[in-house]
């Protein structure tokens, strides 16, 4: 009952697991400076993984999402350039980030739910129109950003790291969603489509909500990467549409739909991020590092899925 | 009785033209006029022959992805791009450049393909893991199968009879590949149709309790397609060797999202038991095209990638919408 009320035990659980095998390879692990750039290196997969939650539990899939962050990304960048780089401008390009996220996020759930078409294949479609208008938009890597930019995201904010603040509210955010009607009614919609349109659930809109909630999520993810490199990458969101599904899967979210949340995700994606720690601090001859990973992150899969399923 | 045929919707005129795989022909068609109408020459025959042959590579992914799909609960199989690099490698480094060593290598291809393929097919069936999930974890592993193989450092050569195969013309100017590819299509295309394989096959993919209660051996059978999938991709791989003549690391990623959307361009159902291989090559056929009209017309990047991608949802507007919840 635990469980089944909160499907990110499980995730935790194993994380913890992670953590201390992570330990044992790396005893300074625990020290602020080094959880800290651990923290700042999984944060946008961490919020990545859990948008794309959001679009998995009413039972639809987004393969864009690699390609709304990096639209994203060289779109702010793009537009703190044109802006003029003052300090309005800074919060303008933030804004205007959040919005083009958000957009093309619902763009896929007009697709997918109002126009009825295969989320898979859709958003495979608008993700290669988003990465060509990321493309258009910057041809090649570079752009900056004013130096205060990564400063302030590396730096503290009233004594507490900026990275910290940003996931602590996207934690907050998830568990205020989750003790909301739409959060059921996510769960209701992944669960059983038919009856949840039977019983009156505005299905159609629920799931281009969904889909908006992932995009605002990569547009954060964004944010942060260009904290993190201060430069703009048209390529640089592709490896997260995968990873992302991995890591929700990992923190027992069912891909069918219907059950897990986006606090499991945060857990996956931290494990996914564990698994490279450890496995690049266990001194493992390099020709052997990725394929023990990729049979540690299978394994970690199968169990993923076989506690979403219970 | 008379009220029930008048409540009959009323057949359309031309049933055949409403189909996918017409409209994925009649497309592929019409792209190529507009390629000859904007750069003369596009549509010339060893063009043609040249934009077939591209399209084999994928239409054989794809044929793998086939299976799978239609043996349902949401089949799919993410993996191929590592098969298909596995099967290039393996065939490299057993052939090392000698005609004696082409049988062996081909042996070994779909030895080891098609294990990794019945390993997916395991996960699958006795695991229960969704084949999203079990392939794309698969698809890890093999990546970092390949890092261990190679060190880093891709080797292996292809024999001088398999790029004559693949790339020498065996009659009218038509490279060996073409008449390979058409017999691998015909062969799925009859077990798929007029065999007891194929009905247990769709029968898997509609209703699988039904397929089990009717005798089909459903774990086997669905392990069999995964199988079957890995083997595909392996071959492919060992063709690819014939046609690029060395090995590259990573050579089968671009071919894992378009051969899934090849397969549903050419009107086989995601949902699995419904669709056909000739639908997969037509789609194959017009994702191949489409990428070298956009290629041709010198448009940059960017605009190609923008044209492509939302070619692929006007395709999905065109035939790809699902029932209404209120049906």
């Amino acid at each position: 009952m635990i469980l089944y009320r909160r499907p990110w035990v499980a995730a935790l659980a194993v994380t913890l697991l992670l953590l201390l095998a992570n330990l044992a390879v790396q005893p300074s692990l625990f020290k602020p400076a080094i959880m800290l750039s651990n923290l700042s290196s999984w944060l946008p997969l961490i919020l990545v993984a859990m948008g794309q939650t959001y679009v998995v539990l009413s039972g639809d899939i987004d393969l864009s999402i690699g390609a709304i962050i990096s639209l994203v990304n060289v779109s702010v960048v793009s537009l703190i350039g044109a802006f003029g780089g003052g300090d309005g401008a800074l919060l303008l390009a933030i804004v205007c980030g959040f919005a083009i996220g958000i957009g093309a996020g619902a763009i896929n759930g007009v697709f997918v739910a109002a126009l009825r078409l295969q989320p898979i294949v859709t958003t495979f479609g608008t993700g290669i129109l988003f990465a060509g208008l990321a493309l258009a938009i910057m041809p090649d890597a570079g752009g900056t950003v004013p130096d205060r930019v990564f400063e302030t995201y590396a730096g503290p904010l009233l004594g507490v790291p900026v990275i910290l603040w940003i996931l602590s509210l996207a934690v907050l955010f998830v568990i205020a969603l989750g003790r909301t009607r739409f959060g059921l009614r996510a769960l209701a919609v992944g669960g059983d489509a038919q009856a949840a349109f039977q019983t009156g659930l505005p299905v159609t809109r629920v799931r281009i909500l969904n889909y908006g909630l992932a995009g605002g999520f990569a547009a954060l993810a964004a944010l942060c990467l260009i904290g993190e490199t201060a430069t703009g990458d048209p390529l640089l969101g592709g490896s997260y549409t995968l990873s992302s599904i991995s890591a929700l899967v990992l923190g027992g979210t069912a891909l069918s739909g219907g059950t897990g949340g986006a606090i499991g995700s945060l857990f996956g994606a931290m494990s996914l991020g564990i698994i490279n720690n450890v496995i690049f601090f266990a001194r493992l001859p390099f020709e052997l590092q990725s394929l023990i990973q990729g049979i540690i992150v299978l394994a970690a899969l199968a169990v993923g899925t076989l506690v979403a399923r219970r | 009785m008379i009220g029930l045929t008048a409540s009959l919707p009323t057949a359309p005129r031309f049933p055949w033209a409403r189909h996918p795989i017409s409209i994925a022909f009649l497309l592929s068609i019409l792209l190529l006029g507009v390629g000859e109408t904007l750069s003369p020459g596009f549509a010339a025959p060893g063009q043609i022959l040249s934009l077939l042959t591209v399209a084999a590579f994928l239409g054989l992914v794809a044929a793998g992805q086939t299976l799978v799909i239609l043996g349902g609960r949401e089949g799919i199989d993410l993996s191929v791009g590592g098969t298909v690099s596995l099967g290039a490698l393996i065939a490299g480094n057993l052939m090392q450049g000698s005609d004696a060593m082409l049988l062996p290598a081909l042996l070994g291809v779909i030895l080891v393909c098609g294990i990794i393929g019945a390993i997916n097919g395991l996960g699958v069936t006795l695991v229960r893991l969704p084949p999203l999930v079990m392939t794309l974890g698969m698809y890890g592993v093999i990546q970092g199968l390949l890092v261990l193989l190679t060190r880093g450092r891709p080797s292996g050569k292809a024999a001088p009879l398999l790029l004559d195969l693949i790339t020498a013309p065996v009659f009218a100017g038509i490279p060996g590949l073409l008449p390979v590819w058409a017999l691998i299509a015909a062969l799925l295309t009859l077990i798929l149709t007029r065999t007891s394989l194929g009905y247990a096959i769709y029968a898997l993919g509609s209703n699988e309790l039904a397929a089990r209660f009717a005798g089909v051996p459903t774990v086997a059978l669905r392990i069999g397609l995964y199988a079957g999938s890995g083997i595909l991709g392996g071959i492919t791989g060992f063709l690819l060797l014939g046609y690029t003549g060395t090995v590259f690391v990573g050579v089968g990623d671009q071919y894992v999202l378009p051969s899934i959307i090849a397969v549903v361009i050419g009107g086989t159902s995601l949902a699995g038991g419904a669709g056909s291989y000739l639908g997969t090559v037509a789609g194959a056929i017009l994702l191949t095209i489409l990428q070298s009209l956009l290629t041709t017309l010198a448009i940059d990047p960017a605009g190609r990638q923008m044209i492509f991608g939302a070619t692929l949802l006007v395709l999905m507007l065109l035939y790809g919408r699902r029932q209404a919840l209120r049906g």
